[in-house]
């Protein structure tokens, strides 16, 4: 068994507003292993970014109630004291974003903010680190890389600029790399590009990554093992074709229906959208979250909180319905639909 | 940049045209202030009235006579406020000697204000933008509610009363002739002055730090920051102030020009003799040409510190780029 | 409760047909100016660089592309929202490129537009049923006292309750604001609306309500769209055809499945190879034409065909000297390119397979 990089046990982010606690993440628990990409998706209001941002210490107990562990390379971050976080935040774990265009600050050269981050956790001298900062540009494929970092992030074009902020995350060699929406800004060749990209510094730098996405092309094609979370929780797990071709959660099952696919047999045909809106994270819905948009719902989902429960395997999901019937409905419904 | 350049001290002339212009227009229809009256005194004969503004070429056209007006504008040796034209004639001095020599002490009361509200409005803001809500914050906020409302004077009063006629802590006010600025410096004649001009200003400085830092660190390139492991306070300084203090240099110019053309009020409450209190002076002796020189005076300086603040913009933030 | 279609009618061909809107020549250029006290144009901005185009009533026209190959600005000169620098544009017949005044007013009845950003879009400061109202006051279609039933029976429409007619903005949900956004397109009961990626800043599970919705009242109404989306998918999804633009040009053209099964210029299937498919299988079996490089400034487009310093498949001098024409190749299919894809180039089981 090999000891997985990044293991998360029952991890609850509250924030107290004016009005009302927000449960932006309530019992999150996965683990991710060295060499993994891991995939997670979900809509707005599903946690998934909370959940990065608390791993790397950026929402810290100041700003929200946080339980539960984070346990990184055999030590719980959370913890960790201030400087001791400081170190692994951007060293061992490093986060890129979603906007590149306001990510990187406008006043500072490009060469400077990557060679900021390499002095901050390394002794080396000024021109090292810049040096260093070059070579990173280089490697992510920014053609005249010298020229480059003596620029501005406002003379870099879009997907160079995250491609800069790739370069920033990767320069310290982290074990683990989160892209928190890196392509959502993104036109569409060049998200192709910056994927591509990801996949092959992953390699080289072997590294673990985790893209958070609510795009289900997106982890279909770069993702080993994905999980789909709501409303704080993660609904379903599982390896790629697990998800894709035998899915067990309703939600998961919505979100399949209802993207608009390119290998549908006609054009302009209608979607099937989850019906309903995506539930209050103050007044969450009782017993299973998703119950008051779920088509298969039955008076236990009113009530009992589900389990993540495996099925076989890396495959588990959070649903009342009996396995039998997930795989009936998801093969009698699901893949004739979509 | 050079076209820019070009372009604003084109603009700048313009602006000045058009000050002296208004100005001109102000005073010759105001007809209190008909210098030639003035000149000659209260009870002299018509004849001696007329023999006056033939002299001092009022009987001309009006714009000829704001020709010799504007010459006065232009800041080359010998026309600056040249002495025929810009002549008080309340007391029969050349304006230019009257402001030069006032100068001193309406640069050591604005730039001791300036650097006093720096230092006390930039950190309030700074800790009220770090710790927002917490009971510094509060503080800070009412000590600047009650900055930016009290009227100057009032202060200047309260401050008077207080530090110099109850506690006998401040030195009398005013500067008796005789004593140079240093010597009334050493004094410590301008520290309830400063105390009292800073305190306006401070305040609203320190709403400003605290408004543009609070908008600022909630900017995505701070999380980046904070992403990458660099200490709080350098995410602070670094990345959030650098950015927040921008529009504040911008302010600090252009006050800084304001109140070199003559902090009146607090000149006048405390007696100092500097170029506001002149103009004050001016102004309620109706002195025409004396009001006129410390206008054009005043303007000139504001005019020149927007350009130089526009484009000290520039070599601080990267994006902005004059054509 | 809102119109529910489960099959939805193909309009008819294309060339039986006289169109709603007629463009010809189109140019929309945005001078770059420098000078000291006098502007002087020393370049412009291609924005829109030469496009012929038709679009049929009732039908759903796509445009895709992306950041700056001019499809936004292609809307709002069509819209009339700018004036465009040459060329003509016809509507319903009549030559509305320069219409001014009470004509232009006139138009405003007949066209509309939803924008992207639910957010921005809106008047935070009015309520929903001021914002939905606001056109039969400009207009005044309706005797004043009817307009609250008329705006509630819209919002009732598109899926809002018309008891929130006093709600604000902020009120409301990303969706439900787009949702106010058709309300308010629709309000006039216009034959073109424009609609400049409407669901593109919208949840995915939204979205489908959102196109579901769009489709619904184009039966219901008879409307005709202009669909600018970057997403190929969801365009696929509501257009009858698909224009893909690239550096201010249409650079293909294709009726229904042609541009998906068989895409003939490279940007297109360069287009269609970066969509990811939420299907791994499939998407393993996907040709891929990754493009190097940013896409080029409009302000000094490349010579010739002005996709060739990134085009895989180009061949010098030809595609570097001779701008290339818009050409059929399948029915309904029409493409500028010398060299141009094979057929099945990207996708190589063919649809519903």
């Amino acid at each position: 068994m090999v000891e997985p990089l990044l293991e998360v046990k029952n991890l609850t982010v509250h924030f107290p507003t004016d009005d009302g606690l927000v449960k932006a993440v309530d019992g999150l628990s996965f683990s991710l292993l060295p060499g993994e990409t891991l995939g997670v998706v979900g809509e707005s209001g599903s946690g998934k970014s909370v959940s990065f941002l608390t791993v790397m210490g950026l929402i810290s107990r100041t700003q929200a109630q946080i339980e539960g562990e984070i346990i990184f390379q055999g030590r719980d971050l959370l913890t960790l004291p201030i400087d001791e976080m400081r170190t692994v935040r951007g060293e061992k774990i490093s986060m890129i974003f979603q906007d590149p265009m306001t990510s990187l600050h406008p006043y500072y050269k490009v060469g400077f903010q990557i060679a900021e981050a390499v002095r901050v956790h390394q002794k080396v001298s000024k021109q090292e680190a810049l040096q260093q900062a070059v070579e990173m540009l280089r490697r992510v494929g920014i053609p005249r890389p010298d020229e480059r970092a003596d620029q501005y992030p406002h003379e870099f074009s879009g997907g160079m600029r995250q491609r800069a902020m790739i370069a920033m995350a990767l320069s310290l060699n982290p074990d683990l790399l989160i892209a928190d929406e890196p392509t959502t800004a993104l036109d569409v060749t060049v998200q192709a590009q910056i994927l591509d990209l990801l996949d092959r510094l992953k390699q080289e730098f072997n590294a673990s990554i985790v893209i958070v996405t609510h795009d289900l092309g997106v982890v279909a094609e770069h993702c080993d093992h994905i999980q789909v979370m709501y409303a704080g929780k993660i609904v379903e797990a599982g390896d790629r074709r697990d998800i894709y071709y035998q899915a067990h959660h309703p939600y998961t099952w919505g979100l399949l229906e209802s993207i608009p696919r390119l290998n549908d047999t006609e054009t302009k045909e209608r979607l099937h959208p989850i019906q309903g809106l995506p539930p209050s994270l103050i007044f969450v819905p009782p017993g299973c979250a998703f119950h008051p948009r779920c088509p298969h719902v039955f008076d236990r989902c009113r009530t009992e909180v589900p389990e993540l429960l495996p099925a076989d395997g890396h495959h588990a999901s959070r649903c009342h319905l009996s396995l039998a019937d997930k795989e009936r409905i998801f093969q009698e419904e699901v893949m004739a639909r979509s | 940049m050079g076209r820019y350049l070009i372009r604003r001290t084109l603009f700048m002339i313009l602006v000045l045209f058009i000050v002296s212009v208004i100005t001109f227009i102000i005073f010759v229809k105001l007809p209190a202030s008909d210098p030639a009256r003035r000149a000659v005194g209260r009870s002299t004969s018509p004849e001696n009235v007329e023999a006056a503004r033939h002299a001092f070429g009022l009987d001309q056209p009006l714009y000829v006579q704001y020709g010799r007006f504007a010459k006065g504008l232009i800041p080359w040796p010998g026309l600056f406020l040249n002495e025929d034209v810009y002549y008080s004639y309340a007391n029969f001095v050349p304006v230019k000697e009257e402001i030069f020599s006032r100068l001193p002490v309406t640069i050591t009361l604005a730039v001791g204000a300036a650097t006093l509200w720096l230092l006390i409005g930039i950190p309030i803001g700074i800790i009220s933008a770090v710790r927002r809500g917490s009971i510094w914050d509060r503080a800070a906020m009412v000590f600047a509610l009650i900055g930016v409302s009290a009227p100057v004077f009032w202060l200047a009063y309260l401050f008077l009363y207080v530090f110099w006629f109850k506690l006998g802590w401040a030195p009398p006010s005013g500067i008796p002739i005789g004593t140079s600025v240093g010597e009334a410096v050493f004094q410590g004649v301008f520290i309830l002055p400063w105390i009292v001009l800073s305190m306006t200003f401070a305040a609203f400085y320190a709403r400003m730090v605290r408004g543009n830092l609070i908008e600022t660190m909630g900017e995505d390139y701070i999380r980046t920051a904070r992403a990458k492991g660099l200490s709080e306070k350098r995410v602070i300084y670094r990345h959030g102030l650098r950015a927040a203090l921008t529009p504040v240099v911008t302010m600090f110019g252009l006050d800084l020009a304001v109140l070199l053309g003559g902090a009146f009020i607090t000149e006048t409450v405390f007696n100092l003799p500097g170029v506001g209190q002149y103009a004050v002076r001016s102004i309620f002796a109706n002195d025409f040409p004396s009001v006129m020189g410390v206008t054009l005076f005043g303007a000139f300086f504001i005019a020149l510190a927007n350009l130089v603040v526009d484009v000290a913009y520039a070599f601080l933030d990267p994006r902005v780029r004059y054509t | 409760m809102s119109v529910e279609v489960t099959e939805r009618s193909q309009p008819e061909p294309t060339t039986e047909r006289t169109p709603l809107v007629r463009i010809r020549g189109l140019r929309k250029l945005f001078p770059i100016t420098r000078g000291i006290l006098f502007q002087k144009r020393i370049g412009d901005v291609h924005a829109v660089d030469g496009v012929d185009l038709e679009i049929f009533k009732g039908e759903t026209l796509g445009l895709v592309g992306e950041t700056g190959c001019g499809k936004s600005t292609l809307a709002r000169v069509v819209m009339r929202l700018y004036e465009a620098s040459e060329g003509t544009i016809e509507f319903e017949g009549q030559d509305i490129t320069h219409a001014k005044g009470a004509d232009l007013r006139g138009l405003r009845r007949d066209m509309q537009m939803i924008f992207q950003d639910p957010f921005a879009s809106l008047n935070p400061r009015k309520t929903v049923g001021s914002i939905i109202g606001t056109p039969y006051r400009l207009h005044k279609v309706v005797p004043r006292n009817t307009i609250k039933t008329e705006v509630q029976q819209l919002m009732e429409l598109v899926g809002l309750n018309p008891e929130h007619y006093n709600r604000y903005p902020h009120e409301f949900s990303g969706g439900q604001r787009q949702r106010i956004g058709v309300a308010r397109a629709l309000a006039l009961r216009p034959k073109l609306i424009v609609c400049d990626e409407p669901v593109s800043a919208l949840d995915v599970s939204i979205q489908a309500q959102v196109l579901n919705l769009l489709g619904d009242l184009q039966e219901e109404f008879d409307l005709t769209y202009l669909f600018i989306a970057h997403d190929l998918s969801v365009v696929k999804h509501v257009s009858d055809r698909v224009a893909v633009m690239y550096l201010g040009k249409i650079v293909e053209m294709a009726v229904g499945q042609t541009l998906y099964r068989n895409p003939k210029h490279p940007y297109s299937g360069a287009l269609l190879s970066a969509v990811p498919i939420p299907d791994p299988d499939l998407a393993a079996a996907k040709k891929r034409i990754i493009l190097e490089g940013d896409v080029p400034s409009p302000i000094d487009p490349p010579s010739g065909c002005r996709f060739h310093p990134r085009c895989p498949n180009a061949q010098f001098p030809k595609c570097s000297e001779d701008e290339p024409k818009l050409l059929p190749h399948h029915p309904g299919q029409v493409a500028a390119c010398h060299f141009p894809l094979e057929d099945r180039a990207i996708i190589e089981t063919p649809a519903g397979g």
